[in-house]
């Protein structure tokens, strides 16, 4: 646990130290900014066109600014992922300096671990700007924050599947872009594959539907917890954590 | 302190290292010398375990790498042939966090980073960014991360590669004032610093052991017979070859001498005496007494680079081809 965090902290510490960390702050905070600023638009033109027409039909912010809002934050998050990941082992290889770390006295899935756990971390950051623009809708307005909550908890847990997912492509090459570029092909085929379940229903595009990570977000984003989606999150971070140690161990042995 | 028995190391189809078998004692400076490509790092890097091996065993006080690695790894500081340095971090930062992985507790941290900073002397970088630093510096650095958690042994891998020759000093004057306290392994290809730093010296060539023995044993060996060199002069013009070496060869011990060399009036000869002979005495009498001058007279030794080459050079230089070059060692890492 101790050797986790040591290694957790130092990430973080060159997260933040560099200017990546304040780069993906400021172009996450920009972008989500601008979608919360057109949702919030598009809200009021809304609203007061019901007003003229004299209808009473119940305007709801979770369901109209929020939920569009968490499912876009997912979509950008998609395209910062690649950049939090792709340093994460192909730096060390390239330098050298994954000698120092696996020539210490600590395991493999602790190095792992620490180092996906960062990666987690600066996105939550990344997401606190999310939370920033939310909370003017608690100051002007009276949603609910139960699927607030759940919409993070989900943004979390597929932020964490991508992360692991990437953390384990970083590990393949010594050359960061590479890293990214595959992460981000992977990520957006993980994504539009689920596109197939809209027009068919054999059998293999249920499965290509299952497969689409961003499908399993839908129920976050409307405020429902399912048990089913929760477990395949867990799984994907499992699984990619897991080839990611793996492919740590036939590193040594080819190497 | 270490002991190796038939490491054995086979990438596809290559074999890097071969049945290598060896045993360094505590607190000795072992000097691990090979060209290029000979198999060196791979092996540290199985003492390290950051490779294991494909056969055979070894153990670093007395616990196996492949079997109890941890263990293994907190006892070893490893400098590996670059400097494992985070540019971005600062050098008192970077070595705690080095201090922290090795598993030194928070109380010790402070003092043991202030020790190895004293004592590599890089006081004056401390907060300096690691990446702005110079190669010396860095070496330094990666010294004083090796050290940090004081390991029982040190294995560093050229250490003095790519330094200027007062760094180079420095660092071997570093590293033979380590040796009280570590048990260590240095590789390299120059042959000066195996004789200036090192003890004992294991030679490797082509992922065989070919030679591991002290270094005055070694050179002692390669000898066989002692021999001297010694610069005569003619104290009135000329000086005759032949008849110096009669002289020389009638002093009592010397089985032969050599003429290396004549200019003008002055012969230089390479004198072989019996092992064990001291004859240098007799010999200074002798060329004095017959009138002549006596220049120079020091002991023929062997470099190391000849004991090396006499070592290395019994395969055939068709083989020396098929080594590896630069470029593909490259291409694997």
């Amino acid at each position: 646990m101790r050797n986790i965090w040591i290694i957790c902290r130092k990430e973080l510490g060159s997260y933040f130290v560099s200017p990546i960390a304040y780069l993906l702050l400021i172009m996450f905070a920009v972008i989500f900014g601008f979608f919360f600023w057109n949702a919030l638009g598009v809200f009021i033109i809304e609203g007061m066109e019901m007003q003229m027409r004299g209808q009473s039909f119940p305007m709801n912010i979770n369901e109209q600014i929020i939920r569009p809002l968490l499912s876009n934050a997912s979509v950008i998050g998609l395209f910062f992922i690649p950049m939090i990941t792709m340093r994460l082992f192909a730096e060390e290889k390239r330098t050298g300096t994954i000698e120092l770390l696996v020539t210490s006295p600590i395991r493999d899935i602790e190095i792992i671990l620490g180092k996906w756990l960062a990666a987690l971390m600066l996105y939550s950051c990344l997401l606190l700007f999310t939370a920033l623009n939310f909370a003017f809708l608690f100051k002007y307005g009276n949603p609910d924050w139960k699927p607030l909550l759940l919409g993070y908890l989900g943004l979390l847990l597929q932020a964490g599947a991508f992360l692991a997912i990437g953390t384990f492509i970083s590990t393949l090459t010594k050359n960061q872009i590479i890293a990214g570029a595959v992460t981000f092909g992977v990520e957006l085929i993980l994504w539009v594959i689920g596109w197939v379940g809209e027009y068919e229903t054999a059998l293999w595009a249920r499965v290509l539907a299952y497969l689409s990570v961003l499908t399993h977000f839908e129920t976050f984003a409307r405020g429902v917890l399912d048990f089913k989606d929760l477990v395949f999150y867990v799984t994907v971070i499992f699984l990619g954590l897991f080839f990611t140690a793996r492919s740590m161990e036939s590193l040594r042995w080819r190497s | 302190m270490i002991s190796v028995k038939a490491l054995t190391k086979r990438y596809a189809g290559v074999t890097a290292v071969d049945q290598i078998s060896f045993d360094v004692a505590k607190g000795q400076i072992v000097g691990f010398l090979g060209p290029n490509g000979a198999g060196k790092t791979t092996t540290m890097r199985m003492l390290t375990c950051f490779l294991p091996p494909s056969s055979g065993t070894a153990t670093v006080a007395g616990f196996d790498v492949l079997d109890q690695p941890l263990q293994v790894k907190r006892r070893i500081g490893y400098l590996p042939e670059t400097p494992p340095i985070y540019p971005e971090m600062e050098t008192v930062e970077y070595l705690k966090f080095v201090g922290k992985l090795k598993g030194l507790r928070s109380a010790d941290l402070q003092k043991r980073v202030d020790y190895v900073c004293d004592r590599v002397s890089i006081a004056d970088v401390k907060k300096k960014l690691l990446g702005k630093l110079s190669k010396g510096y860095r070496q330094r650095v990666g010294l004083a991360q090796a050290i940090i958690h004081n390991p029982d042994v040190l294995i560093l891998d050229e250490p003095t590669a790519g330094l200027d020759p007062k760094q180079i000093n420095e660092t071997r004057d570093l590293i033979k004032s380590l040796a009280g306290d570590h048990t260590i392994i240095l590789s390299t290809h120059i042959l000066p610093e195996v004789e200036q730093t090192c003890e004992y010296v294991i030679i490797i060539n082509k992922g065989k052991l070919a030679a591991t023995d002290s270094v005055r044993n070694l050179r002692a060996r390669t000898r066989g017979a002692e021999s001297v060199v010694i610069e005569i002069a003619g104290r009135s013009g000329a000086i005759e070859a032949p008849v110096v070496q009669n002289k020389l060869e009638q002093v009592p011990g010397v089985s032969r001498a050599l003429c290396k060399q004549q200019v003008d009036n002055r012969v230089l000869f390479e004198v072989e005496s019996q092992k064990g002979r001291l004859v240098r005495g007799d010999l200074t009498r002798a060329v004095v007494a017959s009138g002549w001058d006596l220049n120079e007279l020091r002991p023929a030794a062997m470099s190391l680079e000849e004991i090396f080459l006499q070592l290395t050079a019994t395969e055939a230089p068709a083989q020396n081809e098929a080594e590896k070059s630069p470029v593909e060692e490259l291409q694997k890492q």
